[in-house]
Protein backbone atom coordinates (compact mmCIF):
# COMPACT_ATOMS: atom_id res chain seq x y z
CA UNK A 1 0.00 0.00 0.00
CA UNK A 2 0.97 3.42 -0.63
CA UNK A 3 2.18 5.49 2.53
CA UNK A 4 1.64 10.04 2.91
CA UNK A 5 4.47 11.52 1.50
CA UNK A 6 4.53 13.59 4.55
CA UNK A 7 5.21 12.90 8.21
CA UNK A 8 2.79 15.10 9.81
CA UNK A 9 -0.59 16.98 8.54
CA UNK A 10 0.39 20.24 9.04
CA UNK A 11 -1.57 21.86 5.47
CA UNK A 12 -2.74 20.96 2.62
CA UNK A 13 -0.06 22.92 1.00
CA UNK A 14 2.33 20.61 2.10
CA UNK A 15 0.91 17.21 0.71
CA UNK A 16 0.52 16.02 -2.92
CA UNK A 17 -2.11 15.09 -5.11
CA UNK A 18 -1.35 11.67 -4.66
CA UNK A 19 -1.95 11.42 -0.83
CA UNK A 20 -5.21 13.46 -1.06
CA UNK A 21 -6.20 10.68 -2.94
CA UNK A 22 -4.73 8.14 -0.32
CA UNK A 23 -6.34 9.86 2.22
CA UNK A 24 -9.91 9.51 0.27
CA UNK A 25 -9.59 5.75 -0.59
CA UNK A 26 -8.84 5.11 2.76
CA UNK A 27 -11.71 7.20 4.20
CA UNK A 28 -14.17 5.21 1.44
CA UNK A 29 -13.23 1.96 4.04
CA UNK A 30 -13.70 3.77 7.07
CA UNK A 31 -17.19 5.22 5.85
CA UNK A 32 -17.97 1.64 5.52
CA UNK A 33 -16.49 0.77 9.09
CA UNK A 34 -18.17 3.64 10.66
CA UNK A 35 -21.86 2.55 9.31
CA UNK A 36 -21.42 -0.88 10.52
CA UNK A 37 -23.77 -2.35 13.82
CA UNK A 38 -20.82 -1.63 15.49
CA UNK A 39 -18.17 1.25 14.79
CA UNK A 40 -15.25 0.51 15.42
CA UNK A 41 -11.87 -1.45 14.42
CA UNK A 42 -8.68 -1.94 16.58
CA UNK A 43 -5.97 -0.85 14.61
CA UNK A 44 -4.65 2.27 17.05
CA UNK A 45 -5.14 0.20 20.17
CA UNK A 46 -0.94 0.42 21.21
CA UNK A 47 -1.37 4.54 20.47
CA UNK A 48 -2.11 7.36 22.59
CA UNK A 49 -3.46 10.48 21.35
CA UNK A 50 -3.81 14.02 23.04
CA UNK A 51 -6.14 16.62 21.47
CA UNK A 52 -5.07 20.06 21.98
CA UNK A 53 -7.57 22.62 21.53
CA UNK A 54 -5.89 26.39 22.47
CA UNK A 55 -9.47 28.04 20.54
CA UNK A 56 -12.78 27.06 21.08
CA UNK A 57 -14.15 24.31 19.03
CA UNK A 58 -17.55 21.60 18.61
CA UNK A 59 -17.94 19.53 15.68
CA UNK A 60 -13.66 19.59 15.09
CA UNK A 61 -13.20 18.47 18.40
CA UNK A 62 -15.88 16.67 18.67
CA UNK A 63 -15.25 14.34 15.29
CA UNK A 64 -11.43 14.13 15.88
CA UNK A 65 -12.41 12.70 19.33
CA UNK A 66 -14.94 10.47 18.00
CA UNK A 67 -12.32 9.12 14.97
CA UNK A 68 -9.57 8.47 17.87
CA UNK A 69 -12.23 6.25 19.39
CA UNK A 70 -13.44 4.69 16.49
CA UNK A 71 -9.83 3.86 15.84
CA UNK A 72 -9.59 2.77 19.42
CA UNK A 73 -6.58 4.95 20.56
CA UNK A 74 -6.27 6.03 24.06
CA UNK A 75 -6.99 9.77 24.14
CA UNK A 76 -5.99 12.93 26.62
CA UNK A 77 -8.32 15.97 25.82
CA UNK A 78 -6.76 19.66 26.85
CA UNK A 79 -8.51 22.91 26.13
CA UNK A 80 -6.51 26.15 27.31
CA UNK A 81 -9.47 27.24 29.26
CA UNK A 82 -8.73 25.16 32.27
CA UNK A 83 -4.93 24.83 31.91
CA UNK A 84 -1.73 25.97 33.19
CA UNK A 85 -1.58 27.95 29.47
CA UNK A 86 -3.25 30.81 31.70
CA UNK A 87 -0.11 30.65 34.39
CA UNK A 88 2.07 31.39 31.48
CA UNK A 89 3.59 28.12 30.10
CA UNK A 90 4.94 28.39 26.90
CA UNK A 91 3.68 26.10 24.25
CA UNK A 92 6.75 23.77 23.67
CA UNK A 93 6.43 23.37 27.51
CA UNK A 94 2.92 22.22 27.57
CA UNK A 95 3.59 19.48 24.75
CA UNK A 96 6.75 18.16 26.14
CA UNK A 97 4.91 17.77 29.47
CA UNK A 98 1.95 16.21 27.52
CA UNK A 99 4.46 14.34 25.70
CA UNK A 100 6.49 12.97 28.42
CA UNK A 101 3.21 10.61 29.66
CA UNK A 102 3.77 8.88 26.38
CA UNK A 103 1.81 10.32 23.54
CA UNK A 104 2.71 9.48 19.95
CA UNK A 105 0.21 11.67 18.45
CA UNK A 106 -0.58 15.21 18.86
CA UNK A 107 -3.66 17.06 17.27
CA UNK A 108 -3.73 20.82 18.31
CA UNK A 109 -6.35 23.81 17.23
CA UNK A 110 -4.20 27.37 17.76
CA UNK A 111 -5.45 30.97 17.54
CA UNK A 112 -1.86 31.28 15.76
CA UNK A 113 -1.19 30.65 12.32
CA UNK A 114 2.05 28.76 11.78
CA UNK A 115 1.59 27.10 15.35
CA UNK A 116 1.39 23.40 14.00
CA UNK A 117 4.18 23.63 11.79
CA UNK A 118 6.13 25.34 14.69
CA UNK A 119 5.20 22.75 17.34
CA UNK A 120 6.39 19.90 14.46
CA UNK A 121 9.99 21.31 14.49
CA UNK A 122 10.24 21.72 18.15
CA UNK A 123 8.74 18.65 19.88
CA UNK A 124 9.31 14.62 18.93
CA UNK A 125 5.63 13.23 17.89
CA UNK A 126 3.18 13.43 15.06
CA UNK A 127 1.58 16.69 14.92
CA UNK A 128 -2.06 17.21 12.93
CA UNK A 129 -3.38 20.82 12.63
CA UNK A 130 -6.91 21.14 13.57
CA UNK A 131 -6.70 24.82 12.00
CA UNK A 132 -4.22 27.35 12.85
CA UNK A 133 -5.57 30.38 13.33
CA UNK A 134 -6.35 32.28 9.94
CA UNK A 135 -3.75 30.14 7.86
CA UNK A 136 -4.80 26.55 7.75
CA UNK A 137 -7.70 23.68 8.48
CA UNK A 138 -6.26 21.24 6.21
CA UNK A 139 -9.04 18.18 7.99
CA UNK A 140 -11.76 20.19 7.17
CA UNK A 141 -10.58 21.47 3.77
CA UNK A 142 -10.45 17.38 2.61
CA UNK A 143 -13.86 16.69 3.92
CA UNK A 144 -15.26 18.97 1.85
CA UNK A 145 -13.17 17.86 -1.20
CA UNK A 146 -14.23 14.56 -0.07
CA UNK A 147 -17.73 15.58 -0.34
CA UNK A 148 -17.73 17.13 -3.42
CA UNK A 149 -15.86 13.71 -4.51
CA UNK A 150 -18.47 11.71 -2.90
CA UNK A 151 -21.84 14.02 -4.47
CA UNK A 152 -19.88 14.19 -8.26
CA UNK A 153 -17.44 11.76 -8.60
CA UNK A 154 -14.74 13.39 -9.09
CA UNK A 155 -13.41 17.10 -8.08
CA UNK A 156 -11.41 17.85 -11.12
CA UNK A 157 -12.81 19.80 -13.57
CA UNK A 158 -15.98 21.03 -10.76
CA UNK A 159 -16.36 24.51 -10.34
CA UNK A 160 -16.36 25.60 -6.91
CA UNK A 161 -17.19 28.92 -5.80
CA UNK A 162 -16.32 29.88 -2.29
CA UNK A 163 -18.71 32.78 -0.54
CA UNK A 164 -18.28 35.04 2.37
CA UNK A 165 -15.04 35.97 4.99
CA UNK A 166 -11.82 34.72 3.15
CA UNK A 167 -9.63 37.31 4.61
CA UNK A 168 -9.72 35.34 8.18
CA UNK A 169 -10.95 32.13 6.96
CA UNK A 170 -8.32 28.66 7.00
CA UNK A 171 -11.17 26.82 6.02
CA UNK A 172 -10.67 29.28 2.92
CA UNK A 173 -7.15 28.57 2.17
CA UNK A 174 -6.97 24.91 2.97
CA UNK A 175 -9.94 24.71 0.41
CA UNK A 176 -8.24 26.21 -2.33
CA UNK A 177 -4.86 25.02 -2.07
CA UNK A 178 -7.09 21.19 -2.22
CA UNK A 179 -9.63 22.13 -4.73
CA UNK A 180 -6.77 23.43 -6.97
CA UNK A 181 -4.44 20.14 -6.23
CA UNK A 182 -7.31 18.20 -7.26
CA UNK A 183 -8.61 20.24 -10.48
CA UNK A 184 -11.12 22.13 -9.72
CA UNK A 185 -11.68 25.61 -10.82
CA UNK A 186 -12.30 27.86 -8.12
CA UNK A 187 -13.48 31.40 -7.62
CA UNK A 188 -14.46 33.19 -4.26
CA UNK A 189 -16.78 35.44 -3.57
CA UNK A 190 -17.16 38.29 -0.74
CA UNK A 191 -17.14 41.36 -0.39
CA UNK A 192 -13.81 43.24 -1.15
CA UNK A 193 -12.81 43.89 2.32
CA UNK A 194 -13.05 40.12 2.89
CA UNK A 195 -10.73 39.18 0.20
CA UNK A 196 -7.34 39.22 0.92
CA UNK A 197 -5.01 41.07 -1.65
CA UNK A 198 -3.82 39.16 -4.34
CA UNK A 199 -5.59 36.04 -3.36
CA UNK A 200 -5.67 35.54 -7.49
CA UNK A 201 -1.77 34.46 -7.11
CA UNK A 202 -3.29 31.16 -5.54
CA UNK A 203 -4.82 30.62 -8.72
CA UNK A 204 -8.30 31.37 -7.84
CA UNK A 205 -10.52 33.91 -10.05
CA UNK A 206 -12.98 36.30 -7.71
CA UNK A 207 -16.70 37.14 -8.70
CA UNK A 208 -17.93 39.86 -6.55
CA UNK A 209 -21.49 39.05 -7.53
CA UNK A 210 -22.77 36.57 -5.91
CA UNK A 211 -25.55 35.18 -7.92
CA UNK A 212 -22.82 35.25 -11.23
CA UNK A 213 -20.89 33.29 -8.84
CA UNK A 214 -23.46 30.74 -8.07
CA UNK A 215 -25.31 30.87 -11.81
CA UNK A 216 -20.82 29.57 -12.40
CA UNK A 217 -20.70 27.16 -10.46
CA UNK A 218 -21.45 23.38 -9.51
CA UNK A 219 -21.04 23.51 -5.60
CA UNK A 220 -20.83 26.63 -3.23
CA UNK A 221 -19.39 26.45 0.08
CA UNK A 222 -20.86 29.22 1.98
CA UNK A 223 -18.52 30.42 4.61
CA UNK A 224 -19.64 31.96 8.17
CA UNK A 225 -18.15 35.61 8.52
CA UNK A 226 -15.58 35.06 11.61
CA UNK A 227 -16.43 37.88 13.89
CA UNK A 228 -14.40 36.98 16.37
CA UNK A 229 -11.31 37.30 14.07
CA UNK A 230 -12.29 41.58 13.69
CA UNK A 231 -10.46 43.85 15.14
CA UNK A 232 -12.47 46.67 13.15
CA UNK A 233 -15.70 47.03 11.04
CA UNK A 234 -15.24 45.47 7.76
CA UNK A 235 -19.03 45.78 6.22
CA UNK A 236 -21.41 48.20 7.03
CA UNK A 237 -23.89 46.04 8.61
CA UNK A 238 -24.84 42.33 8.86
CA UNK A 239 -28.00 43.57 7.54
CA UNK A 240 -26.28 44.76 3.83
CA UNK A 241 -23.66 41.40 4.15
CA UNK A 242 -27.05 39.35 4.13
CA UNK A 243 -28.69 40.89 1.22
CA UNK A 244 -25.60 41.09 -0.89
CA UNK A 245 -23.66 37.71 0.03
CA UNK A 246 -26.19 35.68 2.12
CA UNK A 247 -28.11 32.65 0.04
CA UNK A 248 -31.68 32.81 0.22
CA UNK A 249 -34.00 30.17 -1.45
CA UNK A 250 -35.18 32.58 -4.01
CA UNK A 251 -31.89 33.39 -5.16
CA UNK A 252 -31.16 29.85 -5.51
CA UNK A 253 -34.15 28.93 -7.56
CA UNK A 254 -33.99 31.96 -9.56
CA UNK A 255 -30.84 30.01 -10.58
CA UNK A 256 -32.55 27.78 -12.85
CA UNK A 257 -29.93 24.91 -11.99
CA UNK A 258 -28.77 22.79 -9.22
CA UNK A 259 -25.80 23.73 -7.19
CA UNK A 260 -24.66 21.38 -4.37
CA UNK A 261 -24.06 23.99 -0.99
CA UNK A 262 -21.59 23.15 1.56
CA UNK A 263 -20.84 25.01 4.72
CA UNK A 264 -18.11 23.98 7.41
CA UNK A 265 -20.34 24.87 10.34
CA UNK A 266 -20.79 26.65 12.81
CA UNK A 267 -23.96 28.23 10.55
CA UNK A 268 -25.17 31.89 11.32
CA UNK A 269 -28.71 30.86 9.84
CA UNK A 270 -30.48 33.99 8.23
CA UNK A 271 -26.54 35.83 7.67
CA UNK A 272 -24.32 33.72 5.32
CA UNK A 273 -27.26 31.29 4.58
CA UNK A 274 -31.21 30.67 5.41
CA UNK A 275 -32.85 28.20 7.27
CA UNK A 276 -34.86 27.27 4.09
CA UNK A 277 -31.31 26.94 1.94
CA UNK A 278 -29.35 25.23 4.73
CA UNK A 279 -32.49 22.78 5.44
CA UNK A 280 -32.72 21.96 1.30
CA UNK A 281 -31.80 18.79 -0.59
CA UNK A 282 -29.05 20.76 -2.24
CA UNK A 283 -27.49 21.02 1.15
CA UNK A 284 -24.68 18.65 1.75
CA UNK A 285 -23.87 20.17 5.26
CA UNK A 286 -24.72 16.71 7.23
CA UNK A 287 -22.80 14.46 4.86
CA UNK A 288 -19.78 17.00 5.55
CA UNK A 289 -20.12 16.27 9.57
CA UNK A 290 -20.25 12.77 9.10
CA UNK A 291 -17.42 11.99 5.98
CA UNK A 292 -15.59 14.96 8.73
CA UNK A 293 -15.24 11.27 11.09
CA UNK A 294 -14.06 9.38 7.78
CA UNK A 295 -11.69 11.61 6.53
CA UNK A 296 -10.67 12.16 10.13
CA UNK A 297 -10.32 8.49 10.94
CA UNK A 298 -8.31 8.04 7.64
CA UNK A 299 -5.60 11.06 8.42
CA UNK A 300 -5.23 9.71 11.95
CA UNK A 301 -4.58 5.83 10.35
CA UNK A 302 -2.46 6.52 7.57
CA UNK A 303 -0.23 9.08 9.73
CA UNK A 304 -0.12 6.06 13.00
CA UNK A 305 1.10 3.63 10.02
CA UNK A 306 4.31 6.21 9.55
CA UNK A 307 4.84 6.12 13.69
CA UNK A 308 8.51 4.56 14.82
CA UNK A 309 7.40 1.19 15.46
CA UNK A 310 6.69 -1.33 19.00
CA UNK A 311 10.45 -2.31 20.51
CA UNK A 312 10.19 -6.29 20.50
CA UNK B 1 14.56 -21.37 -8.63
CA UNK B 2 11.51 -21.23 -11.06
CA UNK B 3 8.41 -21.58 -9.31
CA UNK B 4 7.05 -25.63 -8.94
CA UNK B 5 3.94 -26.25 -9.71
CA UNK B 6 1.99 -27.80 -7.16
CA UNK B 7 -1.76 -28.26 -8.41
CA UNK B 8 -2.85 -28.10 -11.65
CA UNK B 9 -6.00 -26.66 -12.99
CA UNK B 10 -7.55 -30.46 -13.64
CA UNK B 11 -6.24 -30.78 -9.87
CA UNK B 12 -8.12 -27.95 -8.85
CA UNK B 13 -11.12 -29.07 -9.75
CA UNK B 14 -11.41 -32.17 -8.56
CA UNK B 15 -10.86 -30.62 -5.39
CA UNK B 16 -13.35 -27.47 -5.62
CA UNK B 17 -16.11 -30.85 -6.61
CA UNK B 18 -14.79 -32.39 -3.16
CA UNK B 19 -14.92 -28.58 -1.05
CA UNK B 20 -18.44 -27.93 -2.36
CA UNK B 21 -19.80 -31.92 -1.81
CA UNK B 22 -18.20 -30.88 1.78
CA UNK B 23 -20.07 -28.33 2.17
CA UNK B 24 -23.22 -29.66 0.86
CA UNK B 25 -22.95 -32.60 3.14
CA UNK B 26 -22.55 -30.29 6.38
CA UNK B 27 -24.80 -27.39 5.70
CA UNK B 28 -27.33 -29.39 3.44
CA UNK B 29 -29.47 -26.78 2.08
CA UNK B 30 -27.59 -24.16 3.14
CA UNK B 31 -30.43 -22.17 4.64
CA UNK B 32 -29.04 -21.46 7.61
CA UNK B 33 -25.41 -20.74 6.30
CA UNK B 34 -23.73 -17.94 5.06
CA UNK B 35 -20.39 -17.83 2.96
CA UNK B 36 -18.02 -15.22 3.82
CA UNK B 37 -14.77 -14.96 1.18
CA UNK B 38 -11.86 -13.08 2.99
CA UNK B 39 -10.83 -9.84 0.97
CA UNK B 40 -8.39 -10.25 -1.08
CA UNK B 41 -7.59 -13.35 -2.38
CA UNK B 42 -10.16 -15.40 -0.86
CA UNK B 43 -13.18 -14.52 -2.50
CA UNK B 44 -11.82 -15.53 -6.08
CA UNK B 45 -12.44 -18.94 -4.23
CA UNK B 46 -15.73 -17.76 -2.95
CA UNK B 47 -16.73 -16.92 -6.00
CA UNK B 48 -15.56 -20.53 -7.99
CA UNK B 49 -17.00 -22.57 -5.00
CA UNK B 50 -20.59 -20.24 -5.19
CA UNK B 51 -20.53 -21.03 -8.98
CA UNK B 52 -20.06 -24.84 -8.69
CA UNK B 53 -23.01 -25.31 -5.76
CA UNK B 54 -25.10 -23.73 -8.03
CA UNK B 55 -24.44 -24.13 -11.22
CA UNK B 56 -23.41 -28.15 -10.48
CA UNK B 57 -25.24 -29.07 -7.33
CA UNK B 58 -28.50 -26.42 -7.91
CA UNK B 59 -27.59 -25.06 -4.56
CA UNK B 60 -29.41 -21.67 -5.64
CA UNK B 61 -30.62 -20.37 -1.74
CA UNK B 62 -26.91 -19.71 -1.21
CA UNK B 63 -25.90 -16.49 0.74
CA UNK B 64 -22.35 -15.08 0.83
CA UNK B 65 -20.72 -12.05 1.88
CA UNK B 66 -16.74 -10.54 1.51
CA UNK B 67 -15.03 -9.87 4.65
CA UNK B 68 -12.16 -7.26 4.62
CA UNK B 69 -9.73 -7.86 7.53
CA UNK B 70 -7.23 -5.07 7.12
CA UNK B 71 -8.07 -2.48 10.57
CA UNK B 72 -8.36 -6.26 12.13
CA UNK B 73 -4.66 -7.03 11.50
CA UNK B 74 -2.26 -7.40 14.26
CA UNK B 75 0.34 -6.23 12.41
CA UNK B 76 -0.17 -2.09 11.94
CA UNK B 77 3.26 -0.05 12.42
CA UNK B 78 4.90 -3.47 12.59
CA UNK B 79 4.82 -4.25 8.60
CA UNK B 80 7.16 -2.62 6.42
CA UNK B 81 4.16 -0.68 4.60
CA UNK B 82 0.30 -0.48 5.92
CA UNK B 83 -1.56 -3.42 4.27
CA UNK B 84 -4.35 -1.71 1.88
CA UNK B 85 -7.75 -2.10 2.24
CA UNK B 86 -10.97 -3.70 0.09
CA UNK B 87 -14.18 -3.67 0.11
CA UNK B 88 -16.51 -5.10 2.56
CA UNK B 89 -20.04 -6.60 1.00
CA UNK B 90 -21.43 -7.46 4.43
CA UNK B 91 -25.06 -7.15 3.09
CA UNK B 92 -26.02 -10.31 4.66
CA UNK B 93 -27.09 -10.90 8.33
CA UNK B 94 -25.00 -13.57 10.22
CA UNK B 95 -26.72 -12.93 13.47
CA UNK B 96 -27.51 -16.67 14.29
CA UNK B 97 -26.24 -17.79 11.49
CA UNK B 98 -23.31 -21.11 10.45
CA UNK B 99 -20.46 -19.07 8.81
CA UNK B 100 -18.18 -20.21 6.52
CA UNK B 101 -14.65 -18.22 5.97
CA UNK B 102 -13.52 -19.16 2.73
CA UNK B 103 -9.56 -17.85 2.20
CA UNK B 104 -7.52 -19.34 -0.69
CA UNK B 105 -4.04 -20.14 1.69
CA UNK B 106 -3.88 -20.79 5.67
CA UNK B 107 -0.58 -20.38 7.06
CA UNK B 108 0.37 -18.42 10.37
CA UNK B 109 -3.08 -18.42 10.96
CA UNK B 110 -2.89 -14.58 11.68
CA UNK B 111 -5.32 -13.29 9.00
CA UNK B 112 -7.77 -16.02 10.30
CA UNK B 113 -7.96 -14.81 13.90
CA UNK B 114 -8.14 -11.26 12.55
CA UNK B 115 -11.27 -11.99 10.59
CA UNK B 116 -13.14 -13.79 13.85
CA UNK B 117 -12.63 -10.31 15.26
CA UNK B 118 -13.89 -7.58 11.99
CA UNK B 119 -16.66 -10.22 11.62
CA UNK B 120 -17.66 -9.51 15.15
CA UNK B 121 -18.91 -6.02 13.53
CA UNK B 122 -21.71 -7.45 12.10
CA UNK B 123 -23.31 -9.70 14.80
CA UNK B 124 -22.98 -12.96 16.77
CA UNK B 125 -23.30 -16.36 14.44
CA UNK B 126 -23.90 -19.00 15.31
CA UNK B 127 -20.76 -20.93 14.45
CA UNK B 128 -17.97 -20.05 12.39
CA UNK B 129 -16.10 -22.72 10.15
CA UNK B 130 -12.93 -22.56 8.04
CA UNK B 131 -12.48 -23.87 4.53
CA UNK B 132 -8.65 -23.59 3.06
CA UNK B 133 -7.96 -24.54 -0.87
CA UNK B 134 -4.24 -24.75 0.64
CA UNK B 135 -3.16 -25.52 4.39
CA UNK B 136 0.58 -24.85 5.07
CA UNK B 137 1.00 -27.14 7.77
CA UNK B 138 3.42 -26.91 10.43
CA UNK B 139 3.57 -23.14 10.56
CA UNK B 140 1.16 -21.56 12.41
CA UNK B 141 1.08 -19.28 14.82
CA UNK B 142 -1.89 -19.55 16.70
CA UNK B 143 -4.51 -22.33 17.26
CA UNK B 144 -6.46 -22.26 14.23
CA UNK B 145 -6.93 -25.28 12.12
CA UNK B 146 -9.51 -25.22 8.77
CA UNK B 147 -12.70 -27.72 8.81
CA UNK B 148 -12.37 -28.13 4.77
CA UNK B 149 -8.76 -28.09 2.89
CA UNK B 150 -8.30 -29.08 -0.32
CA UNK B 151 -4.55 -29.96 -0.22
CA UNK B 152 -2.16 -30.06 2.86
CA UNK B 153 1.36 -28.82 2.11
CA UNK B 154 4.60 -28.50 3.72
CA UNK B 155 6.76 -25.69 2.83
CA UNK B 156 9.54 -23.44 4.70
CA UNK B 157 9.04 -20.65 6.43
CA UNK B 158 10.24 -17.59 3.59
CA UNK B 159 8.58 -19.72 1.12
CA UNK B 160 5.82 -18.24 -0.65
CA UNK B 161 2.58 -20.31 -2.03
CA UNK B 162 0.70 -18.31 -4.61
CA UNK B 163 -2.72 -19.10 -6.03
CA UNK B 164 -3.44 -18.66 -9.34
CA UNK B 165 -7.34 -18.38 -11.05
CA UNK B 166 -8.81 -17.61 -14.37
CA UNK B 167 -10.41 -14.64 -13.37
CA UNK B 168 -7.14 -13.10 -12.96
CA UNK B 169 -4.66 -15.52 -14.68
CA UNK B 170 -4.25 -17.67 -17.33
CA UNK B 171 -5.29 -20.87 -15.72
CA UNK B 172 -6.10 -21.85 -12.56
CA UNK B 173 -2.64 -22.96 -10.77
CA UNK B 174 -1.13 -23.25 -7.59
CA UNK B 175 2.68 -22.77 -7.18
CA UNK B 176 5.38 -22.54 -4.63
CA UNK B 177 8.19 -20.42 -4.88
CA UNK B 178 11.70 -21.11 -3.00
CA UNK B 179 12.88 -18.42 -1.09
CA UNK B 180 16.12 -18.09 -2.89
CA UNK B 181 18.66 -16.58 0.03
Amino acid sequence: MKTLSVDHLLGIKYLKEDDLHLIFETADHFKEVINRPIKKVPSLRDVTIANLFFENSTRTKLSFELAEKRLSADILNFSAAQSSVKKGETLIDTVNNILAMKVDMVVMRHPNPGAAEFLSKNVDACIVNAGDGTHEHPTQALLDAYSIREKFGEVAGKRIVIVGDILHSRVALSNIFALNMLGAEVKICGPKSLLPKHIESLGVKVEPDLKKALRWCDAANMLRVQNERMDKSYFPSIREYTQLYGLTLPLLQSLRKEITILHPGPMNRGVEISSEVADSDQAIILDQVENGVAIRMAVIYLLASKLIKPQA
Amino acid sequence: MPPKLLLNAQQIDILLHRLACQLIEHHGDFSNCVLIGLQPRGVYLLDRLVALLQGEYNINALRQGKLDITFFRDDFRRSEKPHAASSNEMNVPIEGKDIVFIDDVLYTGRSIRAALTAIESYGRPKSIELLNLIDRRFSRDLPIQPDYVGRQIDALQNDKVTVEWTATHKEDAVYLLKDSV
